[in-house]
């Protein structure tokens, strides 16, 4: 497929459903709205907000401290999950310890620790990072611990045969190994950070994108609920492509599936 | 072929010492419904310089014999000497091509081939040049910036090749190292490995299912009985004139008759291995 006729292809998804959304909230059918405006809004009443926030500048605020929520719990998530993947993993006996209260918390619904971390760090943006880092925890150190264990026992026995001394093996297959496994889930971790911060955001804060949804919803403000949900949809599939390109320089020596042919 | 036992603790390295030498060696594999008796009472010396390859049924030992002389495990009885000392832990004087790939996939080719000499405390600068000069060695100059995945089955395994040799190790392990190659490619690499061979004679410790390759590449086969308690069951010493041709070789009537004789040991063996295998499905 080429990508110019994949963008038109994608560009008219777009299309049709902004146009089936503007007919059924702008035209009467039978007598009536089939999607009334007061509860869907309309596309232009959405545009117009957007473009508004944007003129205005009152949205940079709240994007500026939705991304560093999601920036600062994916970083204190990453360490956190890559520094105790690599110790349980090298201390089965430590893993073995933890293991009850690791599947404890982890099958936990992370939202009801919400309330607490609110009441323990306040409104303030630090709660919000909490929440993304209990997210981002699990599946860096999942997959840290996975990319430690499963070393293939042949690349180990060559690295050992080849004079690696422990430190040697940690720097040279281990900690590969392990950051190979971690960037692969490079998409849902960063993902997991939007979504604490979002989520937190939501639940109780003075600022942030999240707080700007639920402040529309608060009046029946259907537009601004809207335009927030865009805003963040363009948020995250803008940091989804910085991912991506990070994720392309740091894993080029992975094989990337062959370019079939169509 | 019972080889006396070394009485007392003679610590001396004495240049008629051989490379290696495996002294009624036996391994049990240990799992949780029980044991395998896998080897014993297996007994080899490998002289200094010689090109010995083990051929032997399959899941008869070989990979277990190999990795016994590297040192990965330990006996659970007889012992193991390295060029006259006593074998404890990893065997340094070892190089070891693996049977499975053990390429570091992260790592392009130069830096593969680099790795063995950086971690001995060699420059990164030295280590790259003497790595690239060994890739030019094995005809693979033009891949240095490739990884792993981006190379054929027998351009690893000539990465893999220069990975163990750029340490110049005393003893050259090798298990079925060409085994998923294709017969042209096999004996291109067995001249390569020939010639490699031929600059410096490392002791050779050679395994394969291929008699043919074995007898072409060394100067000593050895056959190893079917397991379980799979032992060295025949030696037979190749007296074929070097520097050798691994395809021409072949035409020559000393090596048909030297293959005869050991196919008829082997062909007990292999067959050994498949009435086994039917009796347990019986
Ligand atoms: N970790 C293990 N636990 C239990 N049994 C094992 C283990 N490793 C090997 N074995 C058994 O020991 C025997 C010898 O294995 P080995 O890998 O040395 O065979 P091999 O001669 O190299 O075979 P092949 O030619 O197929 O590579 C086999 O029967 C195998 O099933
Ligand atoms: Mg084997």
């Amino acid at each position: 497929m080429r990508r110019a006729q994949l963008l038109a292809l994608q560009f008219l998804v777009a299309a049709v459903a902004l146009t089936i959304w503007h007919v059924l909230t702008t035209h009467q059918f039978f007598g009536r709205y089939l999607l009334e405006p007061f509860f869907f809004s309309t596309p232009a009443d959405v545009a117009a907000r957007v473009v508004r926030w944007f003129r205005e500048g009152t949205i940079w605020r709240h994007l500026v401290v939705t991304l560093s929520e999601v920036l600062l719990a994916f970083t204190i998530g990453s360490l956190a999950g890559v520094l105790v993947g690599f110790w349980f993993a090298r201390k089965p006996f430590v893993a073995a310890v933890f293991d009850p209260y690791v599947k404890m918390i982890n099958s936990l619904p992370r939202i009801v620790l919400a309330p607490i971390f609110t009441v323990w760090l306040g409104f303030g943006i630090w709660s919000k990072v909490a929440l993304g880092v209990t997210l981002v925890f699990f599946i860096v150190f999942f997959n840290v611990y996975q990319g430690v264990k499963e070393v293939s026992p042949a690349v180990l026995a060559n690295a050992r045969m080849l004079g690696m001394n422990e430190r040697q093996l940690l720097r040279h297959v281990y900690w590969p190994s392990a950051l190979s496994w971690m960037f692969s889930s490079l998409h849902t971790s960063v993902g997991f950070a939007v979504v604490g911060a979002v989520v937190g955001e939501y639940l109780g804060a003075a600022a942030g994108l999240g707080y700007l949804i639920q402040q529309a919803e608060g009046i029946f403000d259907v537009a601004g609920v809207f335009a927030g949900i865009f805003v963040l949809g363009v948020f995250v599939i803008v940091i989804d492509a910085v991912v991506t390109l990070v994720e392309r320089r740091l894993l080029a020596w992975r094989p990337v599936a062959a370019e079939a042919r169509d | 072929m019972e080889a006396s036992r070394p009485t007392g603790s003679e610590k001396v390295v004495s240049k008629t010492a051989p490379a290696m030498r495996l002294d009624g060696v036996g391994v049990a594999y240990r799992f949780e419904k029980g044991s395998y008796p896998a080897v014993e009472r297996a007994d080899l010396t490998v002289a200094d310089g010689e090109f010995l390859s083990i051929v032997g049924p399959t899941g008869c030992g070989k990979s277990t014999l190999l990795n016994l002389a590297a040192g990965l495990i330990a006996p659970s009885e007889g012992r193991i000497e390295v060029l006259g000392q006593p074998l404890q832990g990893l065997n340094p004087s070892a190089g070891y091509l693996f049977q499975a790939d053990a390429l570091f996939p992260w790592k392009t080719a130069l830096e593969n081939v680099a790795i063995g000499l950086e971690v001995a405390g060699i420059s990164p600068a030295e280590a790259h040049a003497r790595a690239r000069a060994w890739l030019a060695r094995v005809g693979l100059s033009a891949f240095a910036g490739r990884y792993p995945h981006m190379l054929s089955g027998g351009q690893k395994k000539r990465v893999a090749l220069a990975q163990v040799l750029i340490r110049d190790p005393k003893i050259l392990l090798m298990d079925e190292p060409f085994g998923p190659l294709d017969a042209q490619t096999r004996q291109i690499m067995g001249n390569l490995l020939l010639d490699l061979w031929n600059a410096d004679r490392k002791a050779v410790l050679f395994v394969t299912h291929d008699l043919e390759e074995a007898i072409a590449l060394s100067d000593r086969v050895v056959v190893m009985s079917a397991g379980p308690n799979a032992c060295i069951i025949g030696d037979w010493r190749i007296s074929l004139p070097r520097p050798r041709d691994t395809a021409d070789v072949r035409l020559e009537p000393a090596f048909h008759e030297i293959h005869r004789e050991i196919w008829a040991k082997l062909k007990e063996e292999v067959s050994k291995t498949y009435t086994q295998a039917e009796e347990e499905t019986a």
